[in-house]
C-alpha cells in the first residue's frame, strides 16, 4: 500500500517524508467499510487534510496537553493553543511561572519534529472572530464552563451562509476525576454547549451558615476566609487566587478557624485547591478523553469513518470510570429555547429615520411577536424595557429617538416578552 | 465537511434565509436572561429597583421596605452583581446596610438557600427576590449568620423584637451599633 501512497505524492507537507505516518496513510488511502463514498476521495485529500487542516486547542492543562499531544502524534501539523495561565506547580521545577501554552506547546514540538504549535497565552476572549474564522476545528480541553459557553456563542454566531468556512465544527472534553465527556457540535446544526447547560451540575456549594457558625471539614474553613474573612479584612483587595501571598493569608486564617474548632487536615495546597475550584484531575480520565476527541477531529478532517456530531445522530459520549466503566453515546437534542443557537437572529428591515417606538409598535403588530410588554437591547446598549419600572422611566425617552442614533446597520438587537418562552434575536438592516 | 454543509444548506433552506452574520458585538447568553427575568418580574409594592447605569442590566439595586412583620418600615437596600456565567452561577447578592439580623451577617453577606447551595439555573431572579421578601417576613434562626441575633430570636422573642426596632433606629446591640434604616 504504500507504494499506492507514494504514487500519489502530498504537496506542502512540511517534512518532506511521510514515513512516520506510513500506516495511517495506508488507512486514508482506501476506503472502509465506514467510509463515506460521498464525502471521502481515499489519498492526497485526506492526507492534504491532516496536513494542513489549522487546529485552535483551547486549555492547556492536562486534558489540553494530551490532546496537543495526540493531535501532533496523528499527524496535524498546525495546531495553536489558548491557555491564559502560568505554571504553578505539577511542570518542572524549571518551568514555575512560565504560560502553560508555552511551555506545551514547545515540549510538544520538541516530541513531534514538522508539528508547528504557535502559543497564546492569554483568555480567549481577547480574540475577535477573524481569529477563530483562521482554524478549520476546535477542541476545548477545558475545566471552565464559562470559557466553554462562550466559544461556544462565539462559534454559533460566526455561521454565515455564504461562507461554508464560517461552520467550526467545536469538539468539547471535559473530565472530573473518574468521569469524563467528549462532544461534538456543529455551531447553529446541533445541540450546543448552552443547550447542554443543564449537563453540567453547578458547583456544590455548603450553605454560608455552615461556614460561619459550624464548620465540619477543613474545606470549610478554607471557604469561610475566602467568603467571609476576606471581606471582612481586606475588603479594598481583589483576590487574585495565582498571588502566593493572597493565598498564604487565606491558608493562615483557614488554620487559624480550624484549630478554634478542632478540624485537622488544612493546608496549603488544600487551600489553593478549594479557592481556585480545582477538581482533582487523573491523568487517565484525561488521556481517554482526549483519545476520543483527537479520534473525532482525525475523522471529521479526513471524513475517513463517521463522526460524533452528524445532524440527527449521537453527539455525547459520556464516560463514567468510578463504578466500574460505564460509557453511553447518544444525541442530545438541540434546545428551541437555547439563547444561543434556538432562534438564530432573523434579518429585521427598518427605516433608520423612523422612532424606537414605531419599531415597537411594529414588532408587536408581527404575527409570531404579539408582544404585550416587550424588553429589547443590544449588547451595549438598554433600548426600551417595559419592566420593571424604573427602567420603563429612564429607557421611555428612546422611544421618541430615531433608530439611527439606537441601533446601527447590522447590529443584534433581542426582544423578550412575558408572553412568550424564548427570546427573539433580530439583525437590524436599514431599508 | 462537505456533507455536513449541504446539511446545512439544506436547514437553512426550510427556515427563513439570512444574510451575513451581525456585526458588532452579540447580546450575551447572561444579557438575555437577564432581560427575560426582568420581564417577568413582579414587583409588590414594597419592592423596587434601581439601575445606576441602564445599559448595564446586570447590575443593579433592589430596595425592599417591607410592610408588615418585625422589620416593617425599614428600607433595606441589596446590591445584584450577576455574572456572565448566569444563570450557571447566581446573582451575588449583599445588603448595603449594617443590620440585626439572624440571617445576615454585619458585612451583609446573606444566608439564603437558593442564593448558594440550592441555586439551580432554572430560577429565575423572581424566585430570589421572593426568597429575599420571606427573609425579612421570617426570619430564620436555625440558619444563623449572626449568632447573638439568632440567639436572641430563639431564646426571647420579645428582646429580639427589641433589639430589631432599636437597630433599625441606629442603635447598639450588644455593643455593636447598627445603620439607622427608618425615618
Ligand atoms: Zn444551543
Amino acid at each position: 500500500m504504500a507504494a499506492e501512497v507514494a504514487a500519489q505524492p502530498v504537496n506542502g507537507t512540511a517534512t518532506g517524508s511521510r514515513a512516520r505516518w506510513k500506516h495511517m496513510d495506508t488507512l486514508l488511502s482506501r476506503p472502509g467499510a465506514y467510509t463515506d463514498e460521498d464525502d471521502f476521495a481515499p489519498g492526497s485529500v485526506p492526507i492534504g487534510n491532516i496536513e494542513q487542516s489549522r487546529i485552535l486547542v483551547i486549555g492547556a492543562g492536562g486534558l489540553g496537553c494530551e490532546i496537543l499531544k495526540n493531535l501532533a502524534l496523528s499527524g496535524f501539523k498546525h495546531i495553536d493553543v489558548i491557555d491564559m495561565d502560568t505554571i504553578d506547580f505539577l511542570f518542572r521545577e524549571k518551568d514555575v511561572g512560565k504560560a502553560k501554552a508555552s511551555v506545551a506547546a514547545e515540549f510538544v514540538m520538541k516530541r513531534c519534529p514538522g508539528c508547528v504549535i504557535t502559543p497564546y497565552a492569554g483568555k480567549i476572549q481577547d480574540k475577535d472572530e477573524d481569529y477563530y474564522m483562521q482554524f478549520n476545528l476546535v477542541i476545548c480541553g477545558l475545566d471552565s464552563i464559562e470559557a466553554r459557553r462562550w466559544i461556544n456563542a462565539t462559534l454559533v454566531g460566526m455561521v454565515d451562509m455564504e461562507n461554508p468556512d464560517s461552520l467550526k465544527p467545536l469538539i468539547d472534553g471535559g473530565t472530573e476525576g473518574f468521569k469524563g465527556q467528549s462532544r461534538v457540535i456543529f455551531p447553529t446544526m446541533t445541540s450546543c454547549i448552552e443547550c447542554q447547560l443543564d449537563m453540567h451540575a453547578p458547583r456544590a456549594a455548603v450553605p454560608l451558615c455552615t461556614l460561619a457558625t459550624i464548620p465540619r471539614q477543613p474545606q470549610h474553613c478554607i471557604e469561610w476566609a475566602h467568603i467571609i474573612k476576606w471581606e471582612e479584612e481586606r475588603k479594598d483587595l481583589v483576590l487574585d487566587t495565582d498571588d502566593p501571598e493572597h493565598i498564604t493569608w487565606l491558608y493562615q486564617k483557614a488554620l487559624g478557624r480550624a484549630k478554634e474548632f478542632k478540624i485537622e487536615g488544612v493546608t496549603y495546597s488544600m487551600t489553593q485547591g478549594v479557592v481556585k475550584n480545582i477538581i482533582p484531575a487523573i491523568a487517565s480520565t484525561n488521556a481517554i478523553v482526549a483519545a476520543s476527541c483527537c479520534n473525532e477531529a482525525f475523522k471529521i478532517v479526513t471524513s475517513a469513518a463517521s463522526f460524533l456530531g452528524t445532524p440527527g445522530e449521537n453527539n455525547y459520549m459520556l464516560y463514567t470510570g468510578d463504578a466500574s466503566i460505564y460509557t453511553y453515546t447518544f444525541e442530545h437534542q438541540k434546545k428551541d429555547d437555547c439563547p444561543v443557537c434556538g432562534n438564530l437572529p432573523k434579518d429585521l428591515f427598518v427605516n433608520p429615520e423612523s422612532t424606537l417606538g414605531e419599531l415597537v409598535e411594529g414588532l408587536a403588530e408581527r404575527p409570531e411577536a404579539q408582544l404585550k410588554k416587550p424588553n429589547l437591547r443590544t449588547e451595549e446598549k438598554t433600548l426600551y424595557y417595559s419592566s420593571p419600572a424604573s427602567l420603563e422611566e429612564s429607557t421611555r425617552p428612546n422611544l421618541k429617538r430615531k433608530i439611527s442614533e439606537m441601533l446601527a446597520d447590522g447590529e443584534e438587537f433581542a426582544v423578550s416578552d412575558p408572553a412568550f418562552e424564548i427570546n427573539f434575536r433580530f439583525i437590524a438592516r436599514y431599508a | 465537511m462537505l456533507k455536513i454543509w449541504s446539511m446545512k444548506q439544506q436547514q437553512q433552506k426550510n427556515e427563513a434565509a439570512a444574510g451575513p452574520a451581525a456585526k458588532k458585538k452579540k447580546v450575551t447568553a447572561a444579557q438575555l436572561r437577564v432581560q427575560k427575568d426582568l420581564s417577568e418580574l413582579a414587583l409588590p409594592q414594597t419592592m423596587k429597583t434601581v439601575f445606576p447605569n441602564p445599559d448595564d442590566i446586570l447590575n443593579f439595586t433592589l430596595h425592599l421596605t417591607p410592610d408588615e412583620g418585625l422589620y416593617k418600615s425599614g428600607s433595606f437596600s441589596f446590591t445584584f452583581a450577576i455574572s456572565q456565567n448566569f444563570p450557571h452561577e447566581p446573582p451575588k447578592v449583599k445588603c448595603q446596610q449594617k443590620i440585626y439580623h439572624p440571617n445576615i451577617d454585619l458585612e451583609g453577606n446573606i444566608c439564603l438557600n437558593i442564593l448558594r447551595e440550592d441555586w439551580k439555573p432554572v430560577l429565575n431572579l423572581n424566585a430570589v427576590v421572593v426568597g429575599l421578601q420571606f427573609l425579612f417576613l421570617e426570619p430564620n434562626a436555625s440558619d444563623p449568620l449572626n449568632k447573638e441575633a439568632a440567639a436572641d430570636l430563639q431564646g426571647d422573642r420579645d428582646r429580639f423584637k427589641r433589639n430589631v426596632r432599636s437597630s433599625m433606629q441606629g442603635g447598639s446591640v450588644k455593643g455593636e451599633s447598627f445603620d439607622k434604616v427608618v425615618k
